[in-house]
């Protein structure tokens, strides 16, 4: 029958050609990288990792391989940040990213993965429909009934399988994921193992062992972790960045890298629309302008370097499709529109404000001003 | 053994616990016959003193000059500080110690000069190294930067405190430390030169002092036999080191050095004042850390993170041991990662937060406030010279009988006893100069007029800093309040502030402030065009006024005031009340209220003592002011209330609170005001604006609706002609208003409610008691109650 082949096309083999990929996992894009680092780091590496911490803070940083590899920074901020968490993870603790959405804690936690056992892909995604089988492990039911219980009729959950083969296991979004289910991982943290009394048995991890979590900040109390397990993670929380530049970089940065990946035509001098485009976000943002001269009013969304990249990403697209092939005002103020007015009637009002009080007064901004006011139809 | 090899320099970190430690292994190594420190050479009488019982660290050397207090300058030292540890060597080997710096007479005086780049210069100066790290050198080059820099290392501090600060090893640095220096010190020399700069007022300082460091080694050489040990700045070590320059060139720099009269005391210093976070620039960022460095060798994280533990469950947070356990883990671990040989700062207040308090910043500053920079207060021994302010300060206490002790009591003062008069402007006094011995228990204000004061006293040690911090005002309590609060009232933004501070002043009983409090007063007054703002800042003034006879304070200059406001108040209503939107009215209602209540408490021959017949005193310093003939005032504002209230253009509270207000001063008959109330409620105005003149008119006193019964009427009449529509907008208005009222209150209006003629009928005579229904008896009784009432408190 037809379906099972369909079936068989539309699941390929993981390591199919990278090429067709939408988004390949970071131990693919940055194979490369990770090999040189790994080939030329002469420090000691805890147990299971593929390299030492120091060169994972490399990979994650920027840097030099041995002396020739140059090494993309993945995460632009603070240095101290990353070190804690790298070296939190070396103590076998788990790890707890927090932050606003959009400041790259899931970018981190598979960066981290990929660096540490070179598979990013042992991953929860948390929901409120996750599933207690989901974070210990499912039965193969068919199996189940046919033979019983056995090894094979089980299904191992991601972290069950890190565990048993020392390797890092993901869990997104873990706010969002039920209480009771959040539970299920105070023994595997703590105990470092887990029970299958339907076998007798146990998985106890191997060394090298851990987990990443990510939570969202601005959802705190959806589904606040219990004191029991908040106690068996460390806590990094990612900031905001903390300037413009730095913001601008990284905006750039990640456009760049989704131009190609989206097979975008070359958009040349786009950083001028990128800084006015990250102006905006960090001026409504702290509710102040970048001069501390205009106090303004902040709109309910969170106004994220994530969103940032998503508005000059989109803008160039409309640019390379739609427009000249140049990055201009008009491309980029559909997008900040969109990011900013989140609720029509206050963050309507605000992004009128803002731009009356603000954009239309700067000089240089014109182009600008009259994109905008295209958008909203005023 | 040559004059070069006597010398021993050790080039410190001041406030280094590194340094500090390998000065004492050093010192006890050399066994040198005597000790210089860098310090002002004139505070070696007070030297013996360190090692007095009673003295503890953290202290303080003050120097100021004794005829102009604010010219001061501090040399703070920790226990950990290299030049304290050097000291207590000295004291106990019994080896002489000098201090070789510039004497603290010349530092004043270059600073009076203006020589001085900043104003709270000598600490800066004497700090020179971290001040360097700052980068507020003239020349960019940053001496330590850059050898961290070529060490690999980011920050400097850390640089420092890797070689230097966190060793336990005993190996002696100072040699090294010293020859890097140099190196530093030809480096700058060169770029100095590249850039052509001349050597300014900043160069000839540092070569005095260095010149004077050598000077006083080469007299001590000559003094004592054997090693001289020397502890200075780790910037200055090659100036000292190898064989010194001929004395004359010395001499020839420090010929012709300015010099005042300076005094020198040892004062409390605490671990707060040593941060950075003080606003001390040149302080250190951690003093409570390195604290704990230098006091415990062994078990250094573990014990750090042990009372990071007892610090965040002092704040309620749950913490176990479970949670110490884990964070020295990462603290060592994040040490390894980062190549150091010990978890230091960065690593422990990572770990601390990572770990024990969930990435929360409020939870770690708790650790920071509590732990890294701490609260230690030092102590200075009873018998060490105190500051001219403390001196003072306890002998005015001695004499006022009042008893500096740490246990809360409470003094309750009768002002018009002379003795707690005085107390009551000492302790007034103090709290002008924020040191909070005394706080009034009972709230002023509400006890209007009164002669009683409540205070609560408590003596804590931290006040001796404060008393410290106020000592740069003035050299007794009385001319540093003054100093004080003048400055004060000279840098308030806003009027009220000011007059604020004028009932301060006559609280404290500070003759020499009025003058420039009451100046400051009339040149914002003058600036100020805002009605509302003067119309807030008067009572204050009348309040103090009223304060000022109680306590027979000559408050002649500060009618002058009132009546110069009032003017400018009179003059500006008009216009400030026409066009207003609610809620501006609603602010400039309660301005206007208390205007009113002020004026009518200051009016001559009314409540208060100020005679009508006596015309304000003014003083020679009085502020220029063209007072209004007295008896004016209380007219002139009734006019003007009398012309708003007429006028269409206003909002409804405003002329209903104007029509009330003249109501009740008896400028307006009532039943003319009754009229008024009819007519603004009447059917030309729409329905928000009667609510809103019926609120203005009715609020702050539901009695008047009881025992008028004309208001009641009008009142009852226009809310039973009311529309359902009309009604139901205006309901939540009139609930506001009555809701302002007292239950009680409510009660009797509702009693007089039902009372009412059912009708349109206006009711009979006010004065619905007949004289013939009084019962003597029975009000006898009563007369004599008030009798013996007011007898009891004559």
């Amino acid at each position: 029958m037809s379906a099972g082949a369909a079936s068989v096309s539309v699941m390929p083999a993981p390591s199919s050609n990278d090429e067709a990929l939408l988004r390949p996992h970071a131990e693919q894009v940055y194979a490369d990288e990770l090999a040189a680092l790994a080939r030329a780091d002469d420090r000691p590496r805890p147990p299971s990792w593929r390299m030492s911490p120091q060169a994972v803070v490399t990979y994650l940083l920027g840097g030099v391989a041995g002396d020739a590899i140059v090494i993309t920074p993945k995460y632009v901020g603070p240095r101290r940040l990353i070190e804690v968490a790298v070296a939190t993870l070396a103590t076998d603790r788990a790890l707890l990213l927090l932050g606003v959405p959009g400041t790259a804690k899931t970018w981190v936690s598979e960066h981290l993965a990929a660096a540490i056992c070179g598979d990013s892909t042992l991953l929860v995604q948390g929901t409120s429909g996750t599933a207690e089988e989901a974070i210990r492990y499912g039965w193969n039911y068919a199996r189940l009934l046919a033979e019983g219980p056995s090894r094979a009729a089980l299904v191992p959950s991601p972290v069950m399988t890190a565990m048993v083969t020392g390797q890092i296991a993901r869990v997104e979004e873990l706010t969002r994921i039920p209480s009771d289910v959040q539970d299920a991982l105070i023994t595997i943290l703590s105990e470092k193992s887990l029970p299958v009394p339907e076998l007798g048995t146990e998985a106890q991890a191997v060394k090298g062992f851990s987990v990443i979590a990510t939570a969202n900040d601005r959802d705190r109390g959806v589904n606040d972790l219990s004191s029991a397990l908040r106690r068996r993670f460390n806590t990094v929380v990612l900031p905001l960045p903390a300037s413009e530049d730095e913001e601008v970089d990284i905006v750039a940065r990640r456009v760049a890298q989704l131009g190609r990946a989206l097979e975008l035509p070359e958009v040349p001098s786009a950083l001028e629309e990128i800084r006015r485009v990250v102006t905006v976000f960090r001026e409504l943002r702290s509710g102040v302008t970048a001069d501390q001269r205009t106090k303004l009013k902040s709109p309910t969304g969170t106004m994220s370097p994530a969103e940032a990249i998503s508005v000059v990403t989109s803008g160039i697209a409309l640019a390379a499709h739609f427009g000249d092939g140049v990055l201009r005002a008009a491309d980029v103020a559909a997008g900040i529109v969109g990011a900013v007015v989140k609720d029509p009637v206050t963050d309507g009002q605000v992004w009128a404000e803002y731009l009356e009080a603000v954009v239309r007064e700067r000089p240089g901004w014109g182009d600008f001003y009259r994109a905008c006011r295209e958008v909203t139809g005023a | 053994m040559s004059e070069a090899d006597r010398v021993a320099v050790l080039g410190v970190r001041h406030h280094g616990p590194g340094s500090a430690r390998s000065v004492v292994a050093e010192l006890d190594r050399l066994q040198p016959r005597a000790v210089l420190i860098e310090g002002p050479a004139d505070a070696d009488p007070l030297l013996a003193l360190a090692a007095a019982p009673g003295m503890a660290p953290p202290v303080a050397l003050l120097a100021y000059a004794p005829d102009a207090p604010r010219l001061s300058a501090f040399w703070p030292y920790a226990v950990f500080s290299p030049e304290w540890q050097a000291l207590a060597w000295a004291a106990g080997h019994g080896v002489p110690v000098r201090f070789c710096d510039l004497p603290a007479a010349s530092t004043l005086a270059m600073r009076e000069a203006g020589d001085d780049d900043d104003g709270r210069g000598e600490v800066d100066d004497e700090q020179a190294p971290e001040l360097r790290w700052a980068g507020r050198r003239p020349f960019s080059l940053d001496p330590i930067a850059e050898m961290a820099a070529a060490a690999g290392y980011d920050d400097p501090a850390r640089w420092w405190d890797d070689v230097v600060e966190s060793r336990l090893d005993g190996a002696s640095p100072f040699p090294v430390i010293s020859e890097a220096m140099g190196e530093l010190r030809a480096a700058e020399q060169r770029l100095a030169e590249q850039a052509g700069t001349q050597a300014g007022t900043e160069t000839l300082r540092e070569q005095r002092r260095e010149a004077h460091m050598r000077q006083v080694l080469r007299a001590t050489l000559r003094d004592a036999g054997g090693v001289v040990a020397v502890v200075c700045g780790a910037w200055h070590a090659p100036a000292l080191t190898g064989p010194l320059p001929p004395a004359g060139r010395d001499a020839a720099v420090l010929r012709g050095m300015p010099r005042r009269k300076a005094a020198l005391a040892w004062v409390p210093w605490t671990h707060s004042r040593l941060s950075t976070a003080s606003g001390y620039g040149a302080g250190i960022a951690s003093p409570g850390w390195y604290h704990h460095l230098f006091t415990t060798p062994d078990h250094t994280v573990i014990r750090w993170m042990t009372r990071v533990g007892g610090v965040l469950r002092g704040h309620d947070l749950p913490v176990s041991s479970a949670h110490v356990i884990e964070a020295v883990r990462l603290a060592e671990a994040l040490a390894t990662l980062r190549g150091r040989p010990l978890a230091g700062l960065a690593e422990v207040s990572e770990a601390t937060k990572a770990v024990m308090c969930d990435g929360d910043e409020v939870a770690a500053a708790f650790v920071h406030r509590d732990l890294v920079v701490g609260e230690l207060l030092g102590g200075v021994p009873d018998d060490a010279p105190p500051v001219p302010l403390d001196a003072d300060l306890r002998a005015r206490a001695r004499s006022l009988k009042l008893k500096i002790d740490p246990v809360e009591k409470s003094l309750a003062l009768d002002l018009r006893k002379d003795t707690d008069r005085g107390r009551s402007a000492f302790l007034h006094q103090l709290a002008c100069l924020r040191i909070d011995w005394g706080t009034v228990t009972d709230d002023l204000v509400k006890g209007t007029g009164t002669f009683r004061e409540t205070w609560s006293l408590r003596w804590r040690p931290e006040l001796a800093v404060d008393i410290i911090d106020a000592a740069v005002w003035g050299t007794t309590v009385m001319t540093a309040a003054s100093a004080r609060i003048a400055d004060a009232a000279a840098n308030a933004t806003e009027l009220a502030a000011v007059s604020a501070i004028v009932e301060r002043v006559l609280l404290a009983d500070l003759p020499g402030a009025l003058g420039p409090v009451l100046r400051a007063l009339d040149a914002r007054a003058a600036a100020d065009s805002d009605v509302a703002d003067l119309m807030t800042a008067t009572p204050a003034l009348v309040r103090a006024i009223r304060y000022g006879t109680v306590r027979g304070t000559d408050t002649g200059a500060l009618a002058a005031v009132v009546h110069a406001l009032a003017a400018r108040v009179c003059a500006g209503l008009p216009g400030a009340v026409g066009g207003l939107a609610d809620d501006a009215a609603l602010a400039l209602r309660s301005a206007l209220d208390g205007m009113h209540a002020a004026l009518a408490l200051f009016n001559p021959g009314g409540t208060n003592g100020v005679s009508p017949l006596s015309p304000p005193r003014h003083r020679g310093e009085g502020p220029p002011v063209t007072p209004l003939p007295r008896q004016n005032v209380r007219q002139r504002w009734l006019a003007v209330l009398a012309s708003v209230a007429s006028r269409r253009d206003v909002h409804g509270l405003i002329a209903g609170r104007v029509t009330r207000l003249l109501a009740d001063a008896g400028a307006l008959a009532w039943p003319e005001a009754a009229t008024r109330l009819r007519a603004a409620l009447s059917a030309g105005v729409p329905a928000a604006g009667k609510a809103a003149w019926a609120e203005g008119f009715l609020s702050g006193g539901g009695l008047l609706l009881v025992h008028d019964r004309d208001l009641l009427t009008t009142l009852d009449a226009w809310v039973a002609s009311l529309g359902e529509e009309e009604f139901l907008d205006v309901a939540p208005l009139l609930r506001r208003v009555f809701g302002e009222f007292s239950a009680p209150e409510r009660a009797s209006i509702g009693t007089a409610v039902r009372q009412l003629p059912g009708g349109h009928e206006v009711g009979a005579a006010p004065d619905g008691v007949a004289a013939g229904d009084l019962d003597h008896d029975r009000a006898a009784a009563a007369l004599a109650t008030v009798e013996l009432i007011l007898g009891g408190a004559r």
